[in-house]
């Protein structure tokens, strides 16, 4: 363990003392061994459930590993319940229901935008913090005061990675999103980006979740011919559908060039994209192939539990870390969860070894990160994300554009 | 120009999937005067059989898609005699909610059986890319599927026109007392002509499932699809979907490249008025 | 033609004198469900929606023999009415559900107009299309209805500036509990009125009632918009005790569901709803929390079982067994 580390985890624990301290009424719950329960709302069914097993994987194996870490006598118990899809009602539902009937104490999953905005709003009023894991809209940190985010916006990737566009000298860029939250968060980012640093926009598109026949819209980008497409989607397998149809219509890589967040070229679905995918660069916070020490051992247990083809993903990255959060959490509040101490905890949590590098959550409950291009380019016979460049510790820019 | 060729190309392979799975459905509508809403389940039996041969026994393709076939043709006669023939002659009501049950079930088993996701379909290597046909450029997927698909289509309206199972069965479909009264067997009719229509549907299924993604939901998912090709078409009939095939491919198809921003309500209000205009699809039966 | 079988008359003939009184008493009781299982308000509360809306379906499949499969779209058309209202600053939740009943009756009244003079198939997929139209033209409209993402901001004024919604649920429990005891006498008194009567008698035999000068048409458009703007109540209902709004509310899925639901209960009984859409909601609330795989495989089954050997849903077995005991002790 570095000296650093050691350090970071003294000055966390002197946070959380000083929050407990401020909140008196902590003592009124029951001081002997306690089970702190926390809901988890995930996809476990429908077409993306292989996104929401990512994350339920991840916050599996870390509560296995961790356990042990917890004070004495303090257990966690998680109680899940399948959102099965983008479904806001339901999961706002789901969501009361665990707080009101099963008294959970944390909330955690929020796995897709929509619905992390209709839990969010409610937890303003339950007064239970919500661990947003994977919901990239920006605006869901906005809705309450319990909310923190482990995952990434569509801002912090896009917009820098419109601004690198511009810079590789690309004049004309499309762009092509999934019409939801997300998609039109990305797409203004990447515009915003883009557009500053002296590029034009000729074209742009939503396409409908629901859409199994992508063809039409890239025989269309075919036919505009830009210099540079930026696509969206929420990763898993949409993620091929688009690739593959990249290919289908012809178009050549070389003359227009594929880019996007890397939910496009996600890690578990490399291998179904096949060569089509090789080239295409991305921006995200999370590669499997990043070289890190904590990497290493992240991704070793993660084959170690679930296989040697298995690989983690940014969705179990950030359900790793939601997890991280949440442990550091009730171990520094020693098992008693109190909404005010965990927020205030939270919103200066930092974990300076993720596997994806070092990470912390600013005021607004939003994740600060390092942020990688990389380029999918084969390596050992496997497909594999390589990062080549490195944006340090970048906050939600539409944050600080929009600040008041 | 060549824009416009490729973009018909698509819609044409699009409406050809969708004629693939849906022609059984309006066959047995037509001839046993079955709401069958369950019809996409077979649809999605197809995929899965086809799909998970090639993908974890590494069948190839055609012949994969040929035990998908002919297995759920299978299931399809044995459900006709076990279940089906009861409730002919019933309220649409019963035969909706009876077949909303045999959807759900479907459901529930495949996902015990194959897990909540999707199986991508490993296409074989000549599947896969672009083929150049006079100098225009088309995807070999799509084009294996018009070819197929025109054969089969080629080789079933043979069958319905000039063969005397397919007289068999237009006369049923007509005056089902009549052709029973000339000594058509239409019990046994029946069963044959809906383990032909559920095994065209999985033919269908493993053809598309690259379009039209096999997982659990399937048959709820696409079913709107498969009825509105049937219910736009005529029942009985098994040219009449193969035009509505065509055009709703066709209409979802240029809207998806000249107006995204209206998704699929075009086709939906399209479906909408041809109803009205048409209550009994668009090419009325003599 | 084995339609649904009619009810005894007894089931639904107007009580009288002390019977009336003796049945406000199911309502008391359930009033006072909160007290014995807290924490349970949302669940009831979307039950009693949903049995509103089931009961604006029955006047349809039990009443009219009109069968739907896209009821959906007149609930989220006031579900949306109210939604968005509200995100524009109209606020007040008995307006909006007013004004959320009055969309949903016209687009009743636009879309019955047209798809009423078909019948069977024909009209079964014109239901369906006229929901998907709607579904697919909220999802369009993000401006509006902010498409998949749902309606943000959704929040309405306390119950007659007395009651606030709260997160518990305990205000929209009985907001809901009360407004689905006036649609329930409404519906009962128009079941037993000479228009009740008359859509009875279409759904039985229309060739006749035709015959005897009944404008079968016109009921049957009549029929669709009460309905309709019952439905649309529902809608507004779910909007304001949930305080949001999402495509859902207009699914093929809710069209199913609702449909399956007042089928398990029995339809054409006018309690129908009041079984099943509680047996159904409790079972799913249960069996399907992480896994849904037996809830959809018990259902199934069960909706199998039903169709082939039980037509008439639960409140139809009781009522052959009641029939049964009868003759066993006269």
């Amino acid at each position: 363990m570095s000296s650093a580390g050691t350090l970071a985890r003294l000055m966390r624990v002197g946070l959380v003392l000083a929050a407990t301290m401020a909140v008196p009424f902590v003592a009124a719950l029951p001081a002997s061994a306690q089970t702190v329960k926390i809901g988890m709302i995930l996809t476990y069914s429908g077409r993306d459930a292989a996104l929401g097993e990512q994350i339920d994987r991840a916050v599996n194996l870390f509560v296995k590993m961790h356990e042990k870490e917890l004070p004495p006598g303090v257990k966690v118990e998680l109680i899940k319940r399948d959102d099965t899809g983008v479904n806001p009602d339901l999961a706002k539902r789901l969501a009361q229901e665990l707080i009101l009937r099963d008294g959970v104490q944390i909330l955690t999953g929020g796995q897709w935008t929509p619905n992390a905005m209709a839990i969010a709003g409610l937890t303003k009023e339950a007064k239970v913090p919500f661990i947003t894991m994977t919901a990239g809209g920006s605006a869901v940190t906005l809705q309450s005061p319990y909310v923190v985010r482990t995952g990434w916006t569509l801002w912090q990737t896009s917009y820098p990675l419109g601004q690198w566009a511009a810079k590789q000298g690309w004049k004309n860029a499309y762009t092509v999103v999934s019409d939801f939250g997300p998609g039109h968060d990305g797409e203004a980012a990447f515009t915003k980006g883009f557009t500053e640093g002296g590029g034009a926009i000729t074209g742009a598109v939503r396409i409908p979740l629901k859409t199994t026949d992508y063809l039409p819209y890239f025989q269309k980008i075919k036919d505009v011919n830009p210099d540079v497409v930026y696509v969206f989607n929420p990763g898993g397998p949409q993620a091929t559908a688009f690739m593959k149809a990249f290919d289908d219509v012809g178009i050549t890589k070389s003359k227009i060039k594929l880019i996007g967040p890397g939910d496009i070229t996600s890690d578990d679905e490399l291998p179904n994209m096949g060569k089509s995918a090789l080239g295409v660069v991305t921006m995200l916070q999370y590669s499997p192939a990043g070289v890190r020490p904590a990497n290493a051992e992240f991704v070793a247990a993660w084959k170690k539990e679930y296989g040697a083809d298995q690989v983690p993903t940014y969705f179990a990255v950030a359900g790793w870390d939601g997890m991280r959060a949440i442990f550091d959490t009730i171990k520094a509040q020693k098992g008693k969860i109190d909404p005010e101490a965990t927020m205030a905890f939270l919103r200066s949590w930092s974990n300076p070894v993720s596997p994806r590098g070092p990470v912390r959550i600013d005021q607004a409950g939003d994740i600060v990160q390092h942020l990688y291009l990389r380029r999918v380019e084969e390596k050992d016979g496997r497909l594999a994300n390589i990062e080549f460049a490195t944006i340090e510790q970048t906050g939600d820019p539409w944050k600080i554009f929009n600040k008041k | 120009m060549t824009t416009i060729i490729t973009i018909l190309f698509f819609a044409v392979a699009y409406g050809m999937i969708l004629y693939l799975i849906s022609v059984g459905l309006s066959v047995t509508m037509g001839l046993m005067g079955f709401v069958n809403l369950a019809h996409g389940v077979f649809a999605m039996l197809g995929g899965y059989v086809t799909v998970m041969m090639m993908n974890r026994l590494g069948v190839p393709f055609l012949p994969a898609l040929a035990i998908g076939c002919v297995l759920v043709a299978m299931l399809g006669f044995v459900l006709e005699r076990t279940l089906y023939r009861h409730l002919y002659g019933r309220s649409e009501l019963d035969q909706v909610l009876f077949s909303i049950g045999l959807v759900l079930v479907s459901v529930a088993i495949v996902r015990i059986v194959w897990g909540p996701l999707a199986q991508p379909m490993q296409l074989p290597e000549y599947l896969k890319g672009q083929v150049s046909i006079a100098g225009i450029t088309l995807p070999a997927y799509r084009l294996a599927l018009v070819g197929f698909g025109t054969a089969v289509i080629a080789g079933l309206w043979f069958m319905f026109d000039r063969t005397l199972f397919g007289a068999r069965i237009r006369a049923a479909v007509d005056n089902r007392a009549m052709a029973q009264s000339i000594g058509i067997n239409t019990s046994r009719l029946f069963s044959l002509a809906f383990g032909l229509g559920t095994g065209l549907a999985a033919l269908g299924g493993g053809l598309g499932a690259d379009v039209l993604a096999i997982a659990p939901a399937y048959p709820l998912q696409y079913i709107v699809y498969f009825l509105i090709v049937v219910a736009v078409g005529g029942l009985g009939d098994i040219k009449g979907p193969f035009v509505a095939a065509l055009v709703i491919g066709l209409a979802d198809t240029l809207c998806r490249y000249f107006l995204p921003e209206a998704g699929s309500i075009f086709i939906f209000a399209f479906v909408f008025l041809v109803l009205l205009w048409r209550p009994n699809g668009i090419i009325e039966r003599r | 033609m084995t339609t649904i079988p009619a009810p005894p008359v007894a089931v639904i003939a107007a009580p009288s004198g002390l019977a009336r009184l003796l049945q406000l008493v199911p309502w008391f009781v359930v009033a006072g469900l909160p007290l014995v299982l807290p924490g349970y308000e949302p669940l009831a509360m979307q039950v009693f929606v949903m049995i509103l809306f089931a009961l604006s379906l029955d006047l349809l499949v039990g009443y009219a023999g009109i069968v739907t499969l896209g009821h959906a779209g007149l609930f989220g058309m006031g579900a949306y009415t109210a939604g968005i209202l509200s995100v524009h600053g109209v606020t007040d939740p008995i307006v909006t559900a007013l004004a959320a009943m009055v969309v949903a009756a016209l687009t009743g009244l636009v879309f019955g107009a047209a798809m009423l003079r078909t019948k069977g198939l024909t009209l079964l997929m014109l239901t369906m299309a006229a929901a998907f139209l709607l579904y697919e033209i909220a999802n369009k409209a993000t401006g509006l209805t902010g498409g998949e993402d749902g309606l943000q901001g959704v929040s309405f004024t306390p119950v007659l500036g007395l009651f606030a919604f709260d997160f518990r649920g305990k205000t929209a429990f009985f907001y809901s509990l009360v407004a689905l005891f006036l649609v329930f006498t409404f519906v009962r008194i128009l079941i037993n009125s000479p228009f009740g009567w008359s859509l009875r008698g279409i759904r039985e035999n229309d060739a006749r009632m035709v015959a005897i000068g009944c404008p079968i048409l016109q009921r049957r458009v009549v029929a669709y918009v009460i309905s309709a703007a019952l439905a649309g109540l529902a809608g507004a209902l779910q909007a304001q005790t949930t305080q949001f709004v999402a495509l859902h509310s207009l699914s093929f899925e809710l069209s199913g569901n609702i449909l399956i639901m007042l089928i398990l209960g029995g339809s054409g009984r006018l309690y129908g709803a009041f079984v099943g859409v509680p047996a159904f909601m409790f079972a799913q609330d249960l069996l399907a929390k992480q896994d849904p795989a037996n809830w959809f495989l018990g259902q199934g089954i069960i909706l199998i079982a039903m169709v082939m050997l039980a037509p008439g849903g639960m409140l139809g077995i009781a009522e052959r067994a009641m029939a049964a005991i009868k003759r066993r002790l006269s």
